[in-house]
């Protein structure tokens, strides 16, 4: 009923642990798998290992989640351990995760990468928090999109995915730049610029100053980038942002997403959330009449395209 | 209730515990349990996790020793400056009727273990509380212990300059050997160093009793979030179904008493 095949991978059900939440051990991703997840992605990695920014990080409350951690990570060669661990305790696919600064950076990585126990390759052109290090995101440019992911298609066997940004006013032409380029699907999206300041205190709480939001406000925010990308593609997307319900799986399944990120949900619900929020599909599902996933995805648009469709 | 936005605490009183550690009260009901901790955010500075040394309902204290440049900061401040704090987080030392418990603390490890004590004092339950450090001047919640009449206090140095010459898992195995003259079902309850815990864990699978251990861990987000804290093999977040782990928890931990993760990920042998 929930099973999903994305760039020929078989995926149990539509949800993906999104990169950048307990994705940095095998074990912790493992853990993710058991809680009900479809698939998992790593914590995104750099050539060399970065210890992130200091504390505080994260925080969170009822309507919004923010952080910037700074992509701390232990490097390709330490967290190529960490994959062939999650593959020994899983046979979940597994969505790797690369980030680098440069062009140059970006294409090592990825023949590095192609040698391990991937089952896809995320390339996050879109992590807002490091601005100041690595200038603005590639996500902001459809010639570093362009370009980047041509390099990368040139070095790796594995299916690639463009990680992209919500910051910008044109994200399905950016989504169109990567297809073109020889990108098997977008992942959209990663968070939106944000920040907050503690009264009290007087002052920015994250010691970066400015983060990342996701939770429950960025939810429309990438169902509407989701929407705008469907019409503009037809590679798979991978629907993230704000995900935390089942009706908010499914409306991204509308909007045209073939997998769901799942990530601040686990803030807002637990790590279990996964079940929670498939159950939730499931029961949707059955009271609306829904018998499998590729019967409603992108239905929204044919809605608005006047195609009669009969609501009973 | 869990504070997950920064409550801009005042520092209500400084109070010296032993020669290096200082604490630190704010006049908050937090109605934490002991083994919980807190971050603790120094604006400008880190934010970092303490477990939490005293709560009385009305106000709770952090037992600090100065170790990094977060704590040292803290060390500069001042009476009624403010100070963030958010939590209380993790899973507690459970807290049962009529057991007798081995507390084991190391160093500066006895932070919660002072404040278990302290709650067991209507449970029917006795305590033999186990103390140990390198020297004297680092013992840390003697007196405070000596004061409850459940308790009976043991006390263990490295050099020898106070209490049992050796290590405090020496007496540990003294208490459990004589556990036959006990009619109540013996806890350990252990926090302090790695190897040390790992040796109170391999003493209660020895004597099959039950056992809670507070691990450590770097953790950066405190709420379950960012993995940092996961530990091998099992995946569980040390700060959301830890710190403290029972005894069956704690053998599933194959990482325990071998390595931990620094804050980019990497793995650091002990």
């Amino acid at each position: 009923m929930l099973d999903v095949t994305l760039c020929g991978v078989q995926f149990q059900n539509p949800l993906v642990l999104a990169s950048g939440i307990l994705g940095l051990t095998g074990a912790g991703m493992y853990r993710v798998i058991e809680s009900g997840a479809g698939a998992v992605t790593m914590k995104s990695v750099s050539e060399q290992e970065r210890p992130g920014h200091p504390n505080p990080t994260m925080v969170g409350n009822q309507t919004y989640f923010l952080n910037a951690v700074g992509l701390s990570n232990p490097g390709i060669e330490e967290a190529k351990k960490e994959i062939e661990h999650f593959k020994q305790l899983s046979h979940a696919p597994l969505i790797g995760s690369i980030f680098a600064g440069t062009r140059d950076g970006f294409v090592r990585l990825a023949e590095h990468i192609d040698e391990m126990p991937i089952d896809l390759l995320e390339v996050n052109l879109s992590c807002p928090n490091v601005g100041q290090e690595f200038a603005e995101p590639f996500a902001y440019s459809k010639e570093a999109v362009k370009q980047i992911t041509k390099d990368i298609k040139e070095k790796t066997k594995k299916p690639i995915s463009i990680k992209l940004s919500p910051n910008v006013w044109n994200i399905a032409e950016l989504a169109k730049a990567a297809e073109a380029a020889g990108a098997d699907a977008i992942t959209a999206v990663n968070t939106v610029s944000g920040m907050a300041i503690d009264v009290r205190a007087r002052r920015p709480i994250l010691h970066n100053t400015h983060g990342g939001v996701s939770g429950p406000a960025l939810f429309p925010i990438a169902l509407k980038c989701v929407y705008d990308m469907y019409e503009a593609v037809k590679i798979p997307i991978i629907g993230t942002g704000g995900v935390t319900t089942g009706e908010d799986a499914l409306a991204m399944i509308m909007a045209g997403a073939t997998l769901v990120g799942v990530g601040s949900a686990v803030y807002y619900r637990g790590e279990d959330c996964f079940q929670k929020i498939t159950n939730e599909i499931k029961d949707t599902m059955n009271s609306e009449g829904i018998k499998n996933l590729d019967e409603i995805r992108g239905i929204a648009h044919e809605t608005m395209n006047n195609k009669q469709i009969t609501i009973r | 209730m869990r504070h997950d936005s920064p409550l801009m605490l005042p520092i209500a009183k400084v109070t010296q515990e032993n020669s290096s550690v200082k604490t630190f009260w704010f006049d908050f009901a937090l109605q934490s349990h002991p083994g919980q901790f807190v971050m603790l955010w120094i604006p400008g500075v880190d934010q970092k996790p303490f477990s939490i040394a005293y709560d009385d309902g009305r106000r709770f204290g952090l037992s600090i020793f100065a170790v990094g440049p977060h704590s040292k900061k803290l060390f500069d401040h001042a009476v009624g400056e403010r100070v963030g704090v958010t939590g209380p987080y993790g899973n507690p030392f459970s807290v049962q009727k009529n057991r007798h418990y081995i507390t084991v603390a190391g160093g500066y490890g006895a932070g919660p273990l002072g404040f278990l004590a302290e709650r067991l004092e209507e449970t029917c339950s006795t305590v033999d509380f186990c103390i140990g450090a390198r020297t004297s001047d680092l013992l840390l919640f003697e007196k405070l212990a000596k004061k409850l009449s459940h308790v009976t206090v043991h006390v263990a140095t490295d050099d020898g300059s106070r209490g049992h010459h050796g290590y405090v898992t020496d007496i540990v195995r003294e208490l459990l050997e004589k556990k036959n003259k006990q009619k109540k079902d013996t806890i350990l309850s252990a926090c302090g160093p790695e190897l040390m815990e790992k040796a109170v864990l391999n003493l209660a699978n020895e004597f099959n009793v039950d056992c809670d251990i507070s691990i450590e861990r770097y953790m950066k987000c405190g709420v379950g979030i960012c993995g940092q804290c996961c530990v091998d093999d099992s995946g569980i977040r040390l700060c959301t179904e830890g710190p403290v782990v029972n005894r069956k928890t704690a053998n599933t931990i194959v990482e325990f008493g071998k390595y931990h993760r620094d804050k980019t990920g990497k793995k650091i042998d002990y």
